[in-house]
């Protein structure tokens, strides 16, 4: 009879001693959770994505309900989900800034001199490793792509050995802003025109000596400015969105054209996104 | 078996992962990135060396005592599900950035055979509470060797020209059996 009493006995205690211990010790250590995130949870995507700069959907969803971030933090899911996690949080919705992102580099094949010929893996962080990559410039886009292959949403593509954001298709997802090496893609209000198409910080003689379209330092722009939108610093011009009044005289003004006028440039480019 | 002895044993002669082949699940599934195969590492570490402890004192104390070996199994699989959920509890109230580093892997070493496997072979070996600990401590830290060398050359494996029926997994297989064999080279080390 011991032999089927003990095993009883000794299991069903076991089972029932861990049980007790596990409900008290889920008694002591409690976290408090405010029930408000797993409301804001609710209404994000949850695509898990990773682009507001949160360990995903649960994770920007605490930061939203302390106070960290903006109701407007998820930028995957533009004004529609800024509004419902405002309309959770009970707070105005405010306005949502729909950003695109932009490669801050012009030096295509013909404008851009060599400094060597890479014939290695086509991926941009391992041809950076390289002597900081195969252009002269040590700013400027590699062109192999690496922001090509991490776009989800089909918005860049490779022409000329540059890389071109579709402003119809991005997201703003900040996929390719983090993948590329050479920080070269940031994300600006989508509803910009003027972009300082460089990122090279030398000297404006030793820019004219490899690069046909890079930002010179000459600060023709930074001069004509009629709202003084443009900062000057590590020989490269920058524009302050805040201020910009789309007036275009810098793209105009700017001698080696490294100034861009977006909304042509995605013109330019439909044919290459139609295919 | 001094515990010197023991701790080269069990990390690098008879690594769990390459020598002995258990816990080959969580070494593929949580080897993508460097970061989530450190966070499984120490999640482990320290699973494992509570479990084969605690483990151990029931053996001696309640089994052997009573003559019931053959509950082993069910018995340790009780215990370490308990623990794990435990420690789970705890780390959630005392330090929550280790837990939401260890995230979804702290309730998945319920099921990593590494965790029971140690456990019983430490009672198999005959071993005593202190050699016990050692070589539960060894048998983790072997595993956290194995993930992280692999999850290394993942990164790596990414972003290489792989041919294309090779990409994934086929490509971590081969990987594996090959470090299978250079660990094979410690044999005769203890």
């Amino acid at each position: 009879m011991t032999n089927i009493i003990n095993p009883v006995v000794v299991l069903g205690g076991l089972g029932l001693l861990f049980g007790v211990l596990l409900s008290i010790a889920s008694k002591i250590f409690v976290v408090a959770t405010n029930p408000k995130v797993e409301e804001v949870l609710g209404v994000l995507p949850g695509a898990n994505c990773g682009a507001c700069g949160y360990p995903g959907c649960a994770g920007c969803a605490a930061a939203i309900v302390e106070g960290r971030a903006p109701t407007t933090a998820c930028t995957i899911g533009g004004a529609k989900v800024a509004a419902n996690v405002a309309n959770v949080m009970g707070v105005n919705a405010g306005t949502f800034d729909k950003k695109v992102a932009v490669v801050k580099c012009q030096g295509d094949c013909d404008k851009a001199k060599d400094k060597y010929i890479y014939q290695g893996i086509a991926d941009c962080r391992i041809q950076s490793t390289l002597a900081g990559g195969q252009k002269e410039c040590t700013y400027g886009c590699l062109g192999c792509g690496t922001c090509f292959d991490v776009c989800k949403f089909n918005a860049i593509r490779m022409i000329d050995g540059i890389a071109v954001v579709n402003k119809e298709n991005c997201t703003a997802c900040n996929a390719c802003v983090l993948a590329c090496p050479k920080n070269i893609i940031e994300l600006i209000p989508y509803d910009s025109t003027a972009v300082v198409k460089c990122m090279s910080q030398d000297k404006g003689k030793d820019v004219r000596g490899y690069c046909s379209t890079g930002c010179i330092g000459c600060q023709i722009c930074v001069k004509n400015c009629p709202v003084d939108a443009f900062t000057f610093e590590n020989n490269l011009a920058r524009i302050n969105y805040d201020k910009c009044i789309d007036c275009l005289i810098c793209v105009e003004k700017c001698p080696t054209n490294a100034i861009d006028n977006m909304s042509i440039v995605s013109e330019k480019f439909a044919k290459e996104f139609a295919n | 078996m001094s515990l010197f002895s023991i701790m080269i044993s069990t990390i690098l002669v008879n690594n769990y992962v390459f020598a002995r082949f258990l816990g080959i699940c969580p070494f593929l599934g949580v080897s993508n990135k460097m970061e989530t195969a450190t966070g499984m590492g120490i999640a482990v570490t320290f699973v494992t060396t509570l479990a084969s402890v605690i483990t151990y004192t029931i053996q001696k104390t309640i089994l052997d005592t009573l003559g019931l070996q053959y509950l082993q199994t069910i018995v340790f699989i009780l215990v370490i599900a308990s623990l794990v959920q435990f420690v789970e509890l705890a780390l959630k109230k005392m330090s929550p950035t280790l837990y939401s580093a260890m995230g979804v892997y702290l309730p998945l070493i319920t099921t990593n055979c590494i965790v029971l496997g140690v456990a019983i072979l430490n009672i198999q070996q005959e071993l005593n509470l202190i050699q016990t600990a050692t070589s539960a401590i060894g048998a983790s830290l072997g595993f956290f060797l194995a993930l992280v060398l692999i999850a290394s050359l993942r990164e790596k494996m990414d972003i290489a020209d792989i041919p294309e029926a090779l990409v994934g997994f086929p490509i971590t297989l081969i990987a594996a059996g090959l470090m299978s064999i250079a660990f094979a080279g410690f044999a005769g080390l203890v």
